[in-house]
């Protein structure tokens, strides 16, 4: 009998830092690794008698994204405070929403959204110590530069059933955000960041197995490999008969592990109640729908049109799409030739672009503009360069910069065309070079034309366009 | 000239600077001398110079409508590079780098601070002896308190100690301590007076208000407390300007006198219960109509605010943990302790009693039969005070059940102290305003008369309890009672 196999049911909290001028409840502006403690006030340290006053602009963002992720707005939603002692929670507790938030509901591609709402963020803390972590720390600092940012925290609902899925999906989340540009979605300097609830079922069933909480998975690749290796864990928990325990897991990004957080520091009663000092937050329809007229195009709908009215395949569409700075620069470098440059043959260089450059860059930011990546591809479609020498080209201007034209006629990477006549000269050679093959060819086996194009390729330099050699291949053995 | 500059009340001293007959400095120097010489433990700290005068050039009046008569001030309230410690070990020394928006607006007014009052620790108590720096006396008799939790800053007016002072009030802290010291007291409706700055207790229900020699002060200090703060987002702007008060008597006024809070279950001395009843005489000898009504959950409200105001503390004075201000017992073990060392050390009895309670209250399991609950008692007690206001103008009670007890008399029992507060809790509950006046003496000891009104109803609580005052004709000074030889008018 084979064992039981289990399915992954994944859902993921995140919590973004807005992009507003100043802090959730007062004044300050933003930190942006500035000294410590400098954007601080009597309200963000908590001092005695100061009150919050709600960041107008924050709803605003909350409500952006709300609407883009389809949610039901409520009309009043309310601010909590929890409560918990932490050096980095100056007042003792967090203003946070609790059982009314602002969004619920939506959906974000297949995943649906459970509910987004509004919090302020904790300082920061930096712990004296080899863990990095406050227990057994010689000394521990506050910085209260973060303390206090908008935060907003978005929860899915169980929807995700794989790793690559979790990291797929919150791809696409950051692209969304990032053009609604409420935040900077930086997962290393941490103004997004994700938690996982992780738990297995037998496949096939609707059950929900007990769940863990994964934190600190502060990348994409993090995120990924700590879900698999939670998986794993309960999986092999299950397989040996035992119970996954509901807990707290730390991942650790140098051993790539989960460590349980201690259990007193999980033993929290939050002790929720609304927060006195605010007054419930009412969204006007006024509000909601300025929020609603400062959506841009979301990813999804980008998608969507670059197949619809571009005609690219459906994986290349939200390959470029899901990646906002891809699909800023596809378009920009497709107004860029102002002339009929083909958007399947442009979407069809993205990818090598990125090969180059690396795939965390952004390429507005490397020295291949839209314009001279157009000017590449046209001379491709034109036949004016092969797509072997267009390769180099591209190479070249990644790491040089400057004109394809200029590139191709400096280097004599210009394609070698029948034209020229010295094309048919080399096929003719390389037909006599290899009697064998060509016979094979003759006789109907379009296999063995594999080495008559390389000798071809060889002698050109990769400048001969292939189609062209096949072509002028066929026509010499009278293949027509 | 100094003992005839104690004997005008402040409105008066504001009158006779801007007339030019009286120099805002001497003034100043003169309550300034006599709060230092306090012997009743009233003040924290007393000013040590005379603040400057209002800009010349501009008429006194506009540029400074309060005249430069200096301001009492309770100790809870921030008061830039001057301590603020809301009567607690655990902010010994604290001064703040800010000054409450209420403390600025009167000092802009032409209010300036005079020194900060003692009171119960974090306003937690009804006769100032759960202060961190030791029990304030009553003027009346110094071996009695001055109730709680503004003591100090009552204390401070009835002995003329200052011309006026501001207080707290959450449960009656400024209605019962002016009651106890023979001297008025009024707690404006919630929102009216900005919180930005007042060291928070219970944040749903705190509210400065004034404490004075007559309703006039009253409502003068009020005048320029009120209004919307940006930085209070529960504060709103007050509909109206506040008045002086002018009106003599009360026609057409309908005093309802709630049997809930008066009645037998209210445990009201004897003595109160008369003063009561004649200054009732003497308000239809005005024109008033005094009739029962009913506010049935009121017995209820003592019970709520014991749950609602010791949550919303234990949440507000958790920020006091020896991280960032204020006192620190740091054993080098680890951050847990040095937490519940600080706040052992910190905390009065009274504090850490309120924080147990307001953190049970909230706990996970028990939210609902103790928060949950006292929320929907709120709920009806505000509803109680509606159905009353359409057949009422006001809801009239004697402020405290009690006069002036003495020095350790309820220490040993926290219950029967917070019965105290039996007439001033369902107010702030439901968010309204309420004034307590002086009705007379009970053996000596001042009684103290309360009139309550509708949200915002500040104009005419004040106009009626004017017209009362005049009636009443009470001396607000223990001095001239005890020596009634000495220094006349
Ligand atoms: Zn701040």
């Amino acid at each position: 009998m084979n064992a039981t196999e289990y399915e992954p049911v994944i859902g993921l909290e995140i919590h973004v830092q807005l992009k507003t001028r100043t802090k959730m409840f007062c004044g300050c502006e933003l930190s942006f690794g500035e000294e410590p403690n400098v954007h601080t006030c009597p309200v963000c340290l908590g001092l005695p008698g100061t009150l919050p006053v709600l960041n107008a602009r924050a709803v605003h963002f909350g409500l952006m994204i709300g609407l883009a992720l389809g949610c039901e707005i409520a009309g009043r939603s309310q601010f909590h405070r929890k409560n918990y002692f932490y050096p980095d929670l100056p007042k003792g507790y967090q203003i946070s929403q609790y059982d009314v938030p602002l969004c619920t509901g939506g959906h974000l591609g297949d995943v649906r959204i459970h509910r987004v709402h509004l919090e302020e963020d904790a300082a920061k803390l930096v712990h004296a110590s080899a863990s990095g972590r406050i227990h057994g720390a010689e000394r521990s600092a506050v910085d209260f530069n973060r303390g206090g940012t908008p935060l907003v925290e978005i929860v899915t609902e169980p929807d995700v059933h794989s790793a690559e899925e979790a990291r797929d999906w919150l791809g696409l989340l950051r692209s969304t955000l990032r053009v609604l540009g409420v935040s900077d979605v930086n997962m290393d300097e941490g103004s997004l960041r994700c938690d996982a609830n992780v738990s297995v079922r037998p496949a096939g069933s609707s059950g929900l197995g007990t769940k863990t909480e994964l934190k600190n998975m502060n990348s994409f690749r993090f995120l990924a490999q700590g879900i698999n290796a939670e998986v794993e864990r309960q999986v092999g928990l299950l397989r040996a008969g035992e119970q996954v325990v509901q807990e707290t897991l730390h991942f650790d990004p140098r051993s790539g592990l989960l460590t349980a957080l201690r259990s007193k520091e999980e033993a929290h009663d939050y002790r929720y109640f609304p927060e006195p000092d605010l007054v419930p937050l009412v969204a006007t329809p006024e509000m909601v729908e300025a929020a609603r007229a400062a959506l841009p195009e979301l990813p999804a709908a980008r998608a969507q049109r670059f197949e619809r009215e571009l005609g690219l395949p459906a994986d290349r569409a939200h390959e470029l799409a899901f990646r906002t700075e891809l699909a800023d620069y596809f378009e920009q470098a497709l107004a860029a030739d102002g002339s009929d440059l083909d958007p399947i043959a442009l979407a069809n260089w993205i990818p090598p672009l990125i090969e180059r450059i690396g795939s965390d860059t952004d390429p507005a930011q490397s020295l291949v503009s839209p314009a001279s990546l157009a000017g590449l591809v046209k001379l491709v479609s034109a036949r004016q360069v092969s797509t072997t020498a267009a390769r180099d080209v591209l190479t070249r201007l990644v790491a040089e910069g400057g004109d394809p034209a200029a590139i191709v006629e400096q280097e004599g990477l210009g394609a070698i065309s029948d034209a020229d006549g010295g094309l048919a000269e080399i096929v003719a050679a390389a037909l006599a070079a290899d009697p064998d093959a060509a016979d094979k060819v003759r006789a109907g086996n379009m296999k063995a034309i594999g080495p008559l194009v390389g000798y071809v390729m060889r002698e050109t330099k990769g400048r001969a366009d292939g189609g062209e050699v096949t072509r002028l291949i066929r026509e010499q053995l009278g293949l027509g | 000239m100094s003992d005839e500059i104690v004997e005008l009340t402040a409105s008066q001293a504001a009158a006779a600077v801007h007339a030019g007959e009286l120099d805002p400095g001497e003034l100043f120097e003169t309550y300034r001398a006599r709060a230092a010489a306090d012997t009743l433990n009233a003040y924290l700290w007393v000013s040590d110079r005379t603040p400057a005068g209002p800009p010349a050039g501009e008429p006194a009046a506009t540029s400074s409508p309060l005249g430069g008569v200096p301001l009492a001030v309770k100790d809870l309230f921030c008061t830039e590079g001057v301590p603020s410690q809301a009567g607690s070990r655990i902010l010994e020394g604290y001064r703040p780098p800010y000054s409450a928006t209420v403390v600025r607006r009167l000092a802009q007014a032409g209010a300036p601070l005079l020194g900060k009052t003692n009171q119960d620790e974090f306003a937690m108590g009804s006769s100032n002896e759960n202060s961190g720096f030791g029990p304030v006396r009553n003027p009346w008799d110094e071996t009695r308190v001055p109730g709680g939790s503004s003591g100090g800053s009552a204390a401070a007016v009835a002995a003329g100690l200052a011309p006026w002072a501001i207080g707290t009030d959450t449960g009656g802290s400024v209605r019962q301590p002016a009651a106890l010291c023979g001297i008025v007291g009024l707690k404006p409706t919630y929102g009216a007076c900005s919180r930005f700055g007042m060291i928070a207790f219970a944040s749903s229900l705190d509210q400065a208000g004034p404490l004075t020699r007559d309703v006039t002060d009253a409502a003068l200090l009020l005048r320029h407390m009120v209004g919307r703060d940006p930085r209070d987002s529960t504060s709103l702007e007050f509909p109206e300007p506040i008045e002086l008060p002018t009106r003599e008597d009360l026609r057409g006024i309908r005093l309802g006198v709630p049997d809930e809070l008066v009645g037998e279950g209210g445990g009201v001395q004897d003595g109160v219960r008369r003063s009561f009843e004649q200054t009732l005489e003497l308000a239809r000898g005005l024109g008033a109509t005094v009739e029962p009504c009913r506010l049935p959950h009121a017995p209820h409200a003592l019970s709520a605010y014991y749950l609602i105001a010791p949550a919303e503390a234990s949440a507000n004075l958790a920020r006091f943990d020896g991280v960032r201000y204020g006192l620190r017992v740091d054993s080098g073990a680890d951050l847990v302790s040095m937490y519940s060392r600080t706040r052992a050390a910190g905390f009065g009895p009274e504090v850490k009693r309120r924080i147990m309670l307001g953190t049970y209250a909230l706990s996970s399991g028990y939210y609902d039969a103790y928060y949950g609950t006292a929320l929907r008692v709120r709920t009806k007690i505000a509803e109680d005070f509606r159905t009353a206001f359409q057949s009422f103008d006001f809801v009239v009670t004697p402020t405290s059940p009690w006069t002036a007890f003495e020095l350790g008399a309820k220490l040993e029992d926290p219950l029967a102290m917070y019965l105290n507060d039996f007439c001033t809790v369902p107010m702030p509950l439901a968010g309204i305003p309420a004034i307590s006046i002086p009705s007379g003496l009970s053996e000596g000891l001042p009684v103290g008369f309360q009139l309550a009104g509708p949200a915002f109803s500040e104009n005419r609580l004040l106009a009626a309890a004017y017209a009362l005052e005049r009636a009443i004709g009470f001396d607000s000074s223990p001095a001239r009672r005890r020596d009634p030889g000495g220094s006349t008018p």
